[in-house]
């Protein structure tokens, strides 16, 4: 045997051994990304998620201005957090509207009297449709939306007070 | 399955009507199991929504069968969820270049393998 084919298995383990090491290093992305970005949101026309508040449809996002899109519900805990930071980026004059995933009326109004409502429609998704519909894999999920409609950033996990600056100038990129 | 709903809160709402629940149509409830089987779940990575407990898993499943009840072909359910999360979505190995590897591996194994008794045939008769 030569000595190159005596020496391949344990080329070949430490080959395996480095492959480990790196994976273990920078772990794979486990996000599920949508592959709407820069595609049209599809149709949907949700009821209103509160009594009070106007329903929600995809014809409420093409109107000129771009949109941001929240998927979120009452009982996602990270959502209590993010609908804070919600609250400024309103402050600065972004049009927030809201999914709520399977969620009730009485639930979410609690939900918001308690962290504030930042919300300007309100579609309520019972049984996660449009967030299929969507490429929504969870809750909180964010979607930047142009004023004709097109998806262009889907922001995965809640939107915290780092991300600001980020979104602000995506809602600029949008408009 | 227990670590992703205890992971995720749930929300209280019970679980879509056809999450659950068989079609009436026997051959249609085939025609769905068979599709949930082939699609993952996008909270527990790794199972099927036919096997996963996750709330979006039962979504899912009632889309599946609210669309096959309605007429649609399971390709068409497929290919909608694959224009909204890619390929990921679907177990079902498909043709495009980045599966290549998949479908060569087994018959360059062969090859290899073929070699190698070649090699020992020759070398036994000399």
């Amino acid at each position: 045997m030569s000595r190159a084919v005596r020496f391949a298995p344990l080329a070949l383990l430490l080959l395996v051994i480095v492959a480990l090491v790196w994976r273990l290093a920078t772990p794979a992305d486990t996000d599920v990304h949508s592959t709407l970005e820069g595609k049209r949101v599809p149709a949907f026309a949700l009821a209103a998620g509160l009594p009070s508040k106007p329903a929600f449809s995809s014809g409420d996002l093409a109107t000129g201005r771009p949109h941001l899109v929240n998927v979120f519900a009452s009982w996602c805990v990270p959502c209590v957090t993010e609908v804070k930071v919600l609250q400024t980026l309103k402050d600065s004059g972004v049009a927030v509207d809201g999914i709520a995933i399977r969620d009730s009326a009485p639930e979410l109004a609690d939900f918001l009297l308690r962290n504030g409502d930042p919300y300007e429609r309100i579609g309520s998704d019972p049984r996660s449709q449009v967030q299929i519909a969507l490429g929504s894999s969870g809750v909180p999920e964010s979607f930047v939306v142009d004023g004709k409609g097109v998806i262009r950033y889907q922001h995965i996990g809640p939107i915290e007070q780092g991300d600001v600056p980020m979104i602000l100038s995506k809602l600029e990129k949008a408009r | 399955m227990m670590l992703c709903s205890m992971a995720l809160a749930d929300s209280n709402l019970p679980p879509a009507y056809w999450s659950n629940r068989q079609l009436p149509d026997p051959k249609q409830e085939a025609q769905a199991q068979a599709l949930m089987e082939q699609l993952r779940c996008l909270v527990c990575q790794g199972q099927s929504i036919a096997d996963s407990d996750a709330e979006l898993a039962g979504d899912m499943r009632d889309l599946v069968r609210r669309r096959i009840a309605a007429g649609e072909k399971p390709s068409a359910i497929r290919a909608w969820l694959v224009q909204r999360y890619g390929t990921w979505i679907s177990y079902k190995p498909t043709a495009e270049p980045a599966a290549w590897p998949l479908w060569l591996a087994p018959l360059a194994l062969l090859l290899v393998g073929a070699w190698l008794i070649r090699r020992r045939i020759r070398l036994k008769a000399r």
